[in-house]
């Protein structure tokens, strides 16, 4: 018989304000087993803690349970505490009464009889506890970044900065990500280019870091500090070590015609390409969706002109194994599908683009090589109109219900841009609200309003309508209560931003969990931010929610160091609570090794004992506990139920059960 | 068929190839057939049949009999062959113990339809053509064959053997089937209606075990039922719940290994239709993961404990009626 004890949290007012702490500890304390039950204000502080210590050895307690917030948040703490005491660990159980009870109860009464009956399980539970003793893994030292935009370029180079080896996976051609495509960054307005692609070399350069670019991470296997992720390298038809970047083959491609991304399809691009100058690495790729030789067979002018001899139309895509022991996800944003926002015209007029486009059309290196041109006429627009929250703050379902958070910065760049290039023209943005907060951002700002005199108007464009090549652009202004109908040239839409669509599929392989608008969650929204709930697993940049650069490039050195706080490790503790198998019930069928995500469970013949002196032989399952995670998968899919779970035994679960329905 | 199988099984028996065969004998009565292990020729002309009562699935034996010394000689139907693969898959049977013959299958006779013609006395039964003639103590009697045949026959799924060494007559095919109709009825009917329809059928229940003991996909070496300490062990149900709740465990139990033998249907003396509860499993795995069939392959990873990021999303059972 365990002689448990029971400490009530208050947890300030948190709990105490919904639930009768002292009604929950004068309960608890008539269940069996309970030989002490207390209530204090904060169980976390030092004289909480103390207080738990004290009981233990004063009246010999074997187990404790502890009412309070959620495991996740303090189950760490109360462990160490009870082993300080002399008590194995795992002899703990919380009983959420917080999270799962006085937060979200008004009633205190029934508040106070849930809170009563949680602890009545974790009770139930604890009886049958048993002490279990952690191993030790090993870390491989080797971390993976998936995107090769600004956050993954900056978290790379700091991992090897610290001297690990690094390896950026980017799906397109050269790394860079949105960043390359941008002309000025905010508020500084210097060229973005010229800050990017110095770190873009550094990159290259990096002996640490190794890029797979036009690459893909295929599948992820393992666990923290042991991940194992294969990489598919698309066949680009170009060999990498060989090709020196000149570029002939993409003069010479008779295929012109392609859609160019990197210009957001402003202009075109060849079938064979480099998608800009400064890429990374430089080297070509062809477009096996373009290539004529590749479709039909019929052309080769690349590899003729190439005097390197890099062509391979032969190129099969390849597959790379390697192992990690930290995972960085960088995958970024793309602004949204603009098929609900018809009012704007964007699909009827050229001259209606978003706010990407027009990052292109601005600069140097852009389809208009940085003369501001209607896409439509390549005529100088007089007057422009930005609408700002095109998509963002939408909760009619159409666009994102989120902010955007970077549109109302990028928009007054436009804006001042505009006017400063071109003193001739009229600019007007539309903004539900203008939201500047950040270093110098409003002082940005109302540079933009005081200085460079662009028409703030608060107020949402109802309709654009294409007439006589131009746009009639009708709005509101709220605060002159006036109804506005503008002759635009030009009409530039701040489109919302959503995580890359890649996202989904990569969460899914890490098992890292998303919010209901795909952006990844962060272990505590406050207090971890840069960590994914999934041990090993760090987030960087705007996958985890809309950022612009600065703060892309902050959240991505804080990621570093979270990895390279865990690379430095040379043993990780493991997780007792790994999965064991009852040899005599076993069938060894294979369905627990079957769904093992870890590759921890084996099967070997054994002889067993049957009646009248005979044996048997018979396969059964047996696990490796240094690999085991204790996910559990394996004991659900047990059909005959010899798998259980350490720490959340089958017995222990329905005891919690039988607790809560007695 | 009888006098080639009986051939074939001594001629393999003589060689040293098998030391048993796996068939099937009369019981009590001509139609009342049992599985039966024979271990010599003597045996094999005493009592082996093989006639259209021999229904029963007889790969569940090779469990036990492939751990025994020497190769056993097993005449498995198309559908039985689904149900032996299956366990193959699970790695239940030492596949190197056990020597297999397919033979093909038109349909087993269903005695009770027999019986519900009037018929008594019944001695034996052959095929003509598309009748069959029950033999009774009061002389011949003929019958159209498809109405004496068991429903699970009448909506075969496959006449192709997955799993043999060698083939006595014809191979068939993979066929169209209708057997999923009756549990899209049941699928339409109000929740009401259909609790009506379970509490009806399984109200009959008497938990003699049958449907467990003849089931190839329940196999475990210490099955729940059996255990006194659960509190569920085969005993007279205490309440409604139980008696539901028996056959729903069961159903989750195989699911996703379930051939659709049909057995358990066969079985039961009370004549519920276990399998529809089977068979609802199987369609919605088709529906929801794509048309999947236990036992075809015996490398394939189940749905159910295969993951794939194209599963479909928990929330679609929110959006799924019943």
């Amino acid at each position: 018989m365990q002689r448990i004890g029971v400490f009530v949290c208050w947890c300030g007012s948190n709990i105490a304000a919904t639930v009768d702490v002292q009604q929950v500890s004068d309960a608890l304390a008539k269940e069996p087993g309970v030989v002490y039950s207390t209530n204090y204000q904060y169980m976390c502080s030092q004289s909480g803690q103390q207080m738990i210590q004290d009981a233990i050895k004063e009246h010999h307690l074997t187990g404790i349970v502890i009412c309070s917030c959620s495991p996740r948040m303090h189950e760490t703490t109360f462990r160490k505490t009870a082993a300080a005491a002399g008590i194995n660990s795992y002899m703990v159980e919380i009983a959420n009464i917080r999270e799962q009870c006085s937060w979200i109860h008004k009633n205190k009464e029934e508040a106070t009889e849930k809170a009563i009956i949680l602890g009545r399980a974790a009770i139930a539970k604890v009886h049958l506890n048993a002490p279990l003793t952690a191993g030790e893994s090993p870390v491989v030292k080797r971390a993976l970044v998936i995107g090769g935009g600004i956050a993954g370029i900056q978290t790379a180079l700091d991992i090897a900065d610290a001297g690990f080896e690094v390896d950026i996976v980017e799906k397109k051609p050269t790394i860079g990500g949105k960043m390359a495509q941008i002309d000025k960054t905010f508020p500084t307005l210097d060229c973005a280019a010229c800050i990017l692609t110095p770190k873009m070399v550094d990159v290259a350069q990096n002996e640490k870091i190794h890029i797979y670019s036009y690459s893909e991470v295929e599948s992820v296997k393992g666990f923290v500090g042991n991940f194992t992720a294969t990489i598919k390298k698309k066949a680009r038809y170009v060999k990498e070590d060989i090709c020196t970047g000149c570029g002939l083959c993409t003069e010479k491609c008779p295929m012109k015609k392609v859609p160019n991304e990197f210009n957001q399809m402003l202009d075109n691009r060849t079938a064979i390409y480099i998608p800009f100058a400064q890429a990374v690495p430089k080297v070509a790729t062809i477009d096996p969706n373009a290539c004529m030789m590749l479709k039909n067979g019929k052309c080769g002018v690349c590899s003729k002109v190439c005097t390197a001899g890099a062509i391979d139309y032969t190129q099969k895509d390849e597959f790379i194994e390697q192992q990690y022991g930290a995972i960085v996800v960088a995958t970024g944003f793309n602004t949204i599908k603009l098929d609900n926002f018809d009012e704007f015209a964007y699909s009827q007029s050229p001259d209606v683009v978003t706010s990407l486009e027009f990052e292109r059309l601005m600069n140097a290196a852009g389809p208009t090589g940085g003369t501001l041109l209607r896409p439509s006429d390549h005529t100088h627009p007089h007057t422009l109109v930005f609408v700002q929250c095109v998509g963002s703050r939408d909760v009619s379902g159409c666009g994102k219900p989120y902010c955007s958070k970077i549109c109302c910065m990028y928009t007054a760049k436009h804006a001042m841009l505009c006017r400063e290039k071109y003193p001739d023209t009229e600019v007007y943005v539309f903004y539900i609200d203008v939201r500047t907060p950040g270093k110098n951002f409003d002082e940005f700002y109302r540079r933009a309003v005081e200085e460079y005199g662009v028409h703030y108007i608060k107020g949402m464009v109802g309709k654009v309508a294409p007439k006589n090549g131009k746009l009639m652009v009708q709005a509101s202004d709220l605060l002159a209560n006036d109804q506005l109908m503008i002759e635009a040239d030009m009409v530039v839409l701040a489109t919302a931003i959503e995580p890359d669509e890649s996202a989904r599929s990569i969460a899914t392989m890490l098992t890292a969990s998303m919010d209901t608008n795909d952006f990844f969650t962060e272990a505590h929204p406050k207090l971890r931010p840069v960590e994914s709930p999934t041990a090993g697993i760090f987030l960087s940049g705007v996958c985890q929610g809309p950022k612009d650069i600065p703060e892309t490039v902050s959240q991505a050195s804080a990621a570093a160091s979270k990895v390279i706080g865990l690379l430095v490790k040379d043993k990780l503790t493991c997780n007792p609570c790994v999965a064991e198998s009852n040899e005599m019930m076993c069938n060894g069928c294979s369905a627990c090794e079957k769904v093992c995500p870890y590759g921890a469970i084996t099967y070997s013949d054994k002889e067993f004992r049957t009646p009248y002196r005979t044996t048997i032989m018979r396969r059964v399952a047996s696990v490796n506990p240094a690999v085991c995670q204790g996910c559990g998968a394996c004991t659900v899919a047990c059909p005959s139920g010899a798998m259980d779970l350490k720490g959340f035994s089958t017995r222990q679960i329905m005891a919690e059960v039988d607790a809560i329905c007695k | 068929m009888q006098e080639a199988m009986i051939k074939r099984a001594k001629e393999l028996l003589a060689d040293g190839t098998v030391n048993r065969v796996m068939g099937w004998q009369a019981g009590e009565f001509a139609y009342d057939i049992t599985p039966t292990v024979f271990s010599s020729a003597d045996e094999l002309d005493k009592s082996f049949v093989y006639n259209d009562f021999c229904s029963a699935n007889v790969s569940k034996y090779m469990i036990n009999e492939s751990r025994k010394d020497g190769k056993i000689l097993c005449f498995l139907k198309p559908c039985d062959s689904y149900s032996f693969n299956q366990l193959l898959a699970e790695h239940r049977i030492w596949r190197d113990h056990v020597y297999i013959i397919g033979i093909p299958s038109y349909g087993k006779v269903d005695v009770n339809k027999v019986r519900a013609k009037g018929v008594t006395g019944i001695t034996g039964i052959r095929t003509e053509g598309a009748n069959v003639v029950v033999e009774t103590i009061y002389g011949p009697e003929t019958m159209v064959k498809m109405d004496v045949m068991e429903d699970r026959c009448l909506c075969c799924k496959s006449k192709k053997h997955m799993v043999y060494d060698e083939l006595i007559g014809e191979e068939g095919d993979v066929m169209e089937s209708s057997r999923f109709d009756m549990v899209e009825k049941l699928e339409n009917m109000t929740p009401e209606e259909r609790y009506e329809f379970w509490r009806g059928e399984l109200s009959k229940c008497i938990r003699c075990n049958a449907c467990r003991n003849v089931c190839p996909a329940c196999t475990c070496e210490n099955c729940v039922f059996d255990n006194p300490n659960s509190g569920i062990a085969n005993k007279a149900p205490s309440s409604d719940f139980e008696e539901n709740m028996f056959h729903i465990i069961r159903a989750f139990h195989v699911a996703g290994r379930c051939t659709d033998c049909g057995e358990c249907s066969r079985v039961c003396p009370q004549n519920i239709p276990l399998h529809l509860l089977n068979r609802k499993f199987i369609k919605d795995i088709n529906e929801l993961y794509g048309t999947y069939q236990a036992g075809e392959d015996v490398n394939a990873r189940g749905p159910l404990t295969n993951y794939t990021v194209d599963d479909c999303e928990p929330s679609i059972v929110h959006h799924r009626r019943g």
